[in-house]
């Protein structure tokens, strides 16, 4: 592997030549363990080990959940009742479950913003933030399917009001939604598929996390001052970084613990505080729920969805040209689909020569705006569609459009950065006089 | 009703997505201190007996609980009764048995049976179902300091009948503060000394709305006593694991630091 | 190294260790639920001891059930069938153990040892062939008595049992097991 130079695996013994003459993975192993990680890392960098942590969480408890579960429209909701009253230990687990998808989404949120305040995206870190970005659709993908394996009545109209987006396609769109449910409803059909494309995608996220963590492994981590480790020797890179084990290591598994804390007293407390209450009455296809809503993690995306109505005037506009293809129903899943591809297309649209937001005066101001938006979206996503919310989603989602259209394209021209540390040495460095030095260090019983 | 702060503030800042809002001009839930809310409250054993008994007495003329297992009474963290006691009070009930072709006699390992009304909901996952502190739209704050409310809005259900009935299709609807659309089809079932405690427990409309609410709760949510337990054995252990982490750390780090003390 | 360096190395290690085993704790802690979930549940578990109306059961007839997937007989014996199985001699028998979980296992294979009540009235045992686990056919094979009563047939290899369920002829090994069982009213048997 390219990049930071650094000590590799030395086979010594006579089995461990033998073993990497022919399966060079104790090498592997060793060079991802120990790989040259930038010491002056902040508490941002920690969400990838709480997000793989998450992922595992995901599949071990999926896995024990789907020796219990019957993927059938007549059985799946009692089989989660069975689940819960019956199986030994089975509400843990399912709460777990349950909960360990807000804690994902909850950790990839914050993942996605550090690397955007931080500017992770920019090159060569492209191909990193692309199978991110791939990584957070499969993410939406499971979580949407996953949510409807319960068959309760927000599984159900979640699942009908979601395929229906594929629905609103001009043309093809019934046919492809008819082909996705496997009929012209949701119903046991869709259930089956859903099962077995919710259990498929983790390994296929799986799969992604492993060329997320290759890429920027091959290209270095960033760090908060965005100022590349230096690398013409061994020797100068060992200043600017410390291996992964045991310091990194152990300061994420630090703020793992921590967080683990805080999510075991919300699933002992508390664990349907964000379920919706509707998901405990069966599936009924001839009763709509009074308000659908999706899980808390779809909100800013959905109210993005319902924004752009046919009163909005580049709806309208579009439609026009369009001759009337683009409906705002079309339009609105346009709207969703682009925040993400709008998103996904950052490290094209900013133009700042300048990686980390820590120097980018003006930049800082309009991050924390979008983040703020990114809150306000969640927020306005749970409220009826009714005025004045309209009107605030519709602000909110052209401030999202606005960020990485406008912003981030004319705030490299404009803006007039601050002076950058030489090296990542002299930040840390400087970090710990700031924070006085070594005094910090000491544990109360010295 | 106590929620640390700790995980209110945490909770809060993540998810600001709540406030709960009203619908309709019904909907009002009144707060009910359980015994079984906070991470250290458990099921009031007597309440929930008295609950069943106000259960089969009153609501299992038309509603059902087709997922409780009758057994379950006997489970410990519930109402407990003795095994003797679970298997004579399951034979009230007759049950459908597929391998007679026939109906008999309920026992311990057999279900309550279902509603028997179409339009009677079955109560089982009621008290989950329910969440009087929000509207359903909305992950409300609200419920991180009074709990849910599923067995709040039970009680203020039961109790929230104003006596103004309206004709409606047919129908005969009643007027309920508690319910979101402030007229229901339900006739109020409860009126105060309804059922008589072998224990002489009080029996006015507020104990008996109160009582078979807990029961509601229990059999919403059986296991939430393992759950607290759980939670709780994991909060302090991973408490404990961070301290420790939280040393090793500063330690592991100690050399690299001190090589910028000049 | 100076003194004071060895004395923090000696902490140093202690919290090592103590974050090493606390760690070791949590993933086992974590390990066990995951483990124990695939034991039988508790609606499995409480169909591990059943209770049997035998008011309906006449002298001479069988009532099968099944219990933990497997069929039960449930004998009310006549006096014939009882004497007949009582005038054997222990000794001459293919499997002289009683096979009966509510005895210990070495007591023989008297009559007295395999029924359930003192008058051996009733007798209860699980119908599955000790051979190769095949349902025997009641009143058939070499041991049924002259009124045409008693005695169990395995069809798929020949073994015939007397009207005690005890192996008398043919490839099987051992006696019929006699289940956990007890009478806990006048008319109801519990299994288990």
């Amino acid at each position: 592997m390219a990049g930071i130079p650094h000590d590799h695996y030395e086979p010594k013994t006579g089995g461990e030549k033998w073993l990497n003459r022919r399966l060079p993975i104790v090498g592997l192993l060793y060079d991802t363990i120990m790989i040259p990680t930038p010491k002056n890392l902040n508490w941002m960098w920690i969400w990838g080990i709480v997000l793989t942590f998450c992922l595992a969480l995901q599949i071990i408890t999926g896995i024990v959940l789907v020796m219990h579960y019957t993927p059938h429209v007549d059985y799946a909701f009692s089989s989660i009742e069975h689940i819960m009253r019956n199986v030994n230990g089975g509400h843990m687990i399912r709460y777990l479950h349950m909960n360990g998808a807000s804690l994902f989404f909850f950790a990839v949120y914050l993942h996605i913003f550090r690397g955007l305040y931080y500017g992770s995206y920019k090159a060569p870190r492209e191909i990193t933030w692309i199978v991110g970005m791939l990584i957070y659709l499969m993410m939406m993908g499971t979580a949407f399917m996953g949510y409807v394996l319960p068959w309760g009545q927000m599984s159900f109209w979640g699942a009908t009001v979601i395929t229906g987006l594929f629905g609103a396609i001009p043309l093809i769109g019934e046919p492809i939604q008819t082909w996705l449910l496997g009929g012209p409803a949701v119903d046991n059909a869709t259930l089956n598929r859903f099962f077995s494309l919710h259990y498929l995608l983790p390994f296929v996220i799986a799969a992604l996390v492993a060329v997320h963590i290759w890429a920027f492994h091959t290209t270095g981590n960033n760090n908060p001052t965005g100022v590349e480790v230096r690398r013409t020797s061994k020797a100068e890179a060992e200043k600017d970084t410390v291996p992964f084990w045991p310091y990194f290591v152990i300061k994420d598994l630090f703020a793992l613990a921590v967080i683990l804390a805080v999510f075991f007293a919300i699933v002992g407390f508390m664990p349907n505080y964000l379920g919706h209450p509707d998901n405990y009455i069966e599936a009924n296809a001839l009763a709509t729920p009074a308000h659908i809503v999706p899980e808390w993690y779809f909100l800013p995306f959905y109210a993005i969805l319902r924004a752009f109505t046919s009163e909005v005037w580049i709806v309208q506009f579009a439609s026009f040209i369009t001759g009337g293809i683009i409906d705002a129903k079309f339009f609105g899943v346009l709207a969703m689909f682009g925040a993400i591809a709008v998103m996904a297309l950052a490290p094209w649209l900013d133009t700042s020569m300048v990686r980390s937001g820590r120097y980018r005066p003006m930049f800082k101001w309009w991050f924390w705006l979008l983040a703020v938006d990114f809150v306000v979206l969640m927020w306005l996503g749970a409220r009826p569609a009714e005025e004045p919310y309209a009107t605030y989603s519709l602000i909110a989602s052209a401030y999202w459009f606005a960020y990485f259209l406008v912003i981030l394209p004319l705030l490299g021209v404009i803006e007039k950065p601050l002076p950058q540390p030489e090296t990542i040495e002299a930040d840390f460095e400087a970090h710990k006089a700031a924070s006085g030095g070594t005094t910090t260090v000491a544990s109360p019983a010295e | 009703m106590f929620k640390t702060v700790a995980i209110s503030a945490v909770t809060a800042l993540a998810l600001s997505t709540g406030g709960a809002f009203a619908a309709g001009e019904g909907g009002h839930t009144k707060d009910v201190d359980f015994s079984f809310e906070g991470p250290f409250g458990s099921f009031d054993q007597f309440q929930l007996q008295r609950g069943l008994q106000v259960y089969t007495e009153i609501c299992s003329s038309c509603h059902g609980l087709q997922y409780v297992p009758l057994r379950t009474l006997s489970d410990p963290g519930g109402p407990q009764f003795s095994d003797a006691e679970v298997r004579a009070y399951a034979e009230n009930y007759e049950v459908f048995d597929e391998e007679l072709d026939d109906f008999r006699a309920a026992t311990p390992v057999d279900h309550f049976p279902g509603s028997n009304l179409e339009n009677a909901p079955d109560l089982s996952l009621m008290a989950k179902a329910r969440a009087g502190f929000h509207g359903p739209a909305g992950t409300g704050i609200n419920q991180l300091v009074k709990g849910m409310g599923g067995p709040e809005y039970i009680y203020s259900l039961l109790t929230g009948y104003t006596g103004e009935t309206k004709e409606e299709a047919g129908t005969t609807l009643y007027e309920n503060e508690a319910h979101p659309g402030t007229w229901i089809a339900m006739a109020p079932p409860l009126y105060g000394e309804d059922v008589e405690y072998a224990d002489g427990h009080e029996n006015d409309l507020s104990a008996i709305a109160k009582d078979v609410s807990a029961f509601l709760m229990w059999t919403a949510e059986p296991k939430m006593m393992d759950r607290k337990q759980a939670g709780l054995t994991g909060v302090i252990f991973l408490t404990l694991l961070s301290v420790l982490l939280y040393l090793t750390n500063k330690r592991i780090w100690k050399p690299i630091k001190k090589k910028y003390e000049s | 190294m100076s003194h004071a360096e060895d004395h923090e190395g000696t902490r140093r290690d202690f919290i090592y260790y103590a974050t090493g085993g606390a760690g070791a704790v949590a993933v086992g802690a974590a390990v066990w639920p995951l483990i124990d979930q695939m034991n039988p549940s508790a609606d499995v578990q409480a169909l591990s001891s059943i209770r049997v109306d035998v008011s309906g059961v006449d002298q001479g007839s069988q009532l099968t059930v099944k219990w933990l997937g497997k069929p039960v007989f449930i004998r009310r014996r006549t006096e014939a069938e009882i004497e007949a199985a009582r005038d054997v001699d222990v000794s001459s028998l293919p499997d002289p153990v009683a096979r009966n979980e509510n005895l210990d296992g070495t007591a023989d294979a008297t009559d007295q040892n395999r029924a359930l009540d003192d008058t051996g009235e009733w007798l209860v045992q699980i119908g599955v062939c000790t051979h190769l686990g095949c349902v025997p056919l009641s009143n058939a094979g070499d041991y049924v008595l002259d009124s045409g009563v008693g005695g169990w047939f395995c069809p798929c290899h020949g073994s015939h049992y007397d009207t005690a369920g005890r192996i008398r002829k043919g490839p099987a090994p051992e006696n019929l097991p006699v289940p956990v069982a007890e009478f806990v009213d006048e008319t109801t048997v519990k299994l288990g």
